[in-house]
């Protein structure tokens, strides 16, 4: 039957739940783990630059002098190095993804 | 009737990737093909003098947004070896499930855009969905969903926990159930079977000659698969490559149709015998020597040469990438086929120009 392989598939997925979200009404949940944004606790933060040391696009960058710590979030590829060199452990990434962008700015801690 | 030259690409409705053809016609057979690529080149090989060794897995990752992982690995693997690094076992088999995955999920998309290219849209949304699924077992394990960045120089980055591994196997399982139902309709559908039965024969002297290399050249009856040598984990699991005899675009896409049910198989070994243990070493000091590694990615192999003198940037790094090899037969193919045939001839090679370029 080479000419109803198909039906048998469509007729399959026509009575069951669809595969898609119905987006924006259901938004997709982020999957435990998922790599999403850099999370940044400042309370201990010893700003000792070795984050924006291995930050491998250059997307952090740290003032120690100033105690200022700040990212673009449009350079940072979420890759999670920052987080593994950080001593104080002050840095995590949370499964929330960033949300658009409308200006090029850099966030300040 | 005058011959006349159809430019194709590299903006083209079926063709996923920027490769332009310029296509001497005679009515509507194809005489001859003219290639030109360099449409997207990125200057990543230059980067390696930029970016330390370790800096540049993440660079070697975004060589190809699909087969990503293996090529991350397969850098890995290269400066390992330079550096006489041995990877603990744990890692080894993370790596290669993780690398299989990358494989289901490419040969997934693959069928899906061919799906499209022979007019068949249900089908090709059905392929993606089932790539859907096994792009959530990728997300929940490594973080990622194309870029996985679970792979460094000394091992692995994220470890899969025994609750997770039992998941992946449950979802293994949707998976083949669903990729049974798709590739039931690739094999056998007879509107599938008269645009690809015949389309674009390669013989396997062409095909050994020309250089093809993965599915392409399995399509054509060698048995060649660089998982054969041994690297990563395929050491202690048991398979042997998948071949056809035909050699045309129905074979190439039926290697692909069994290679997503190998890969599967592959997982499930992999993860019935992982080891449990460490998952990365500390790597210090800087690499130097030359090292050529070479591994099977999806499209077929890669080879990663590089050469270090001893500082943190490497002196020199050259990727040949499976399109790339896979051209020549392309090319081979197309004088002589039908105008209608040519995007379904050039998916059939699975180009990856962006990775071709670098």
């Amino acid at each position: 039957m080479a000419y109803f392989q198909m039906s048998t598939l469509a007729l399959k997925w026509v009575l069951s739940k669809p595969a898609t979200n119905r987006y924006p009404f259901e938004p997709r949940r982020a999957l435990p783990g998922s790599r999403g944004t850099l999370v940044f606790s400042k309370d201990t933060c010893v700003y000792c630059t070795m984050c924006a040391k291995k930050c491998p696009t250059g997307a952090l960058v740290v003032n120690r002098a100033h105690k200022k710590w700040t990212i673009d979030r449009l350079l940072c590829i979420t890759c999670g190095y920052c987080v593994e060199a950080c001593p104080k452990k002050r840095l995590a990434l949370g499964t929330a993804h960033a949300t658009p962008a409308v200006t090029k700015d850099r966030e300040s801690y | 009737m005058p011959r006349t030259i159809i430019p194709f690409g590299p903006q083209h409705p079926v063709l996923p990737e920027p490769v332009h053809l310029d296509l001497v016609v005679e009515d509507e057979k194809v005489l001859e093909a003219r290639p030109s690529i360099g449409f997207i080149h990125r200057g990543l090989e230059k980067l390696v003098e930029k970016k330390d060794y370790i800096e540049f897995v993440y660079i070697a990752e975004r060589i190809c947004g699909i087969c990503s992982f293996i090529h991350g690995q397969t850098y890995c693997q290269a400066i390992e070896t330079i550096m006489n690094v041995a990877v603990p076992p744990r890692a080894s088999y993370l790596r290669t499930v993780w690398g299989e995955l990358s494989r289901i999920h490419s040969h997934l998309l693959w069928l899906g855009l061919m799906a499209d290219a022979v007019g068949f849209e249900s089908l090709f949304m059905h392929s993606w969905r089932v790539r859907e699924r096994v792009l959530n077992v990728i997300e929940a394990t490594t973080g990622g969903r194309v870029i996985f960045g679970s792979c460094k120089i000394g091992g692995v980055r994220r470890d899969i926990s025994a609750d997770a591994l039992k998941q992946m196997l449950a979802d293994l399982k949707k998976i083949e159930q669903d990729t049974h139902d798709i590739t039931k309709v690739f094999l056998n559908d007879s509107s599938v079977k008269d645009r690809l039965c015949g389309v674009g024969v390669l013989s396997r002297q062409d095909a050994y000659d020309l250089g093809s290399v993965g599915p392409m050249l399995r399509a054509s009856g060698v048995a060649q698969d660089m998982r054969q040598l041994g690297y990563a984990a395929f050491k202690d699991l048991d398979f042997t490559p998948i071949t056809r005899t035909e050699g045309d675009s129905y074979a190439r896409c039926a290697v692909r149709c069994q290679e997503v049910f190998q890969s599967i198989d592959l997982i499930r070994q992999a993860l019935g015998k992982i080891p449990e243990g460490e998952i990365a070493v500390k790597v210090t000091g800087n690499p130097n020597g030359e090292v050529l590694a070479r591994t099977e990615q999806p499209r077929g192999e890669v080879a990663y040469c590089l050469k270090a003198n001893g500082s943190k940037n490497l002196q020199r790094f050259r990727v040949r990438t499976p399109t790339f090899a896979n051209l020549p037969a392309m090319l081979k193919l197309l004088p002589g086929c039908e105008l209608a045939d040519v995007p379904v001839l050039v998916l059939t090679i699975d180009p990856c120009i962006s990775c071709t370029e670098r």
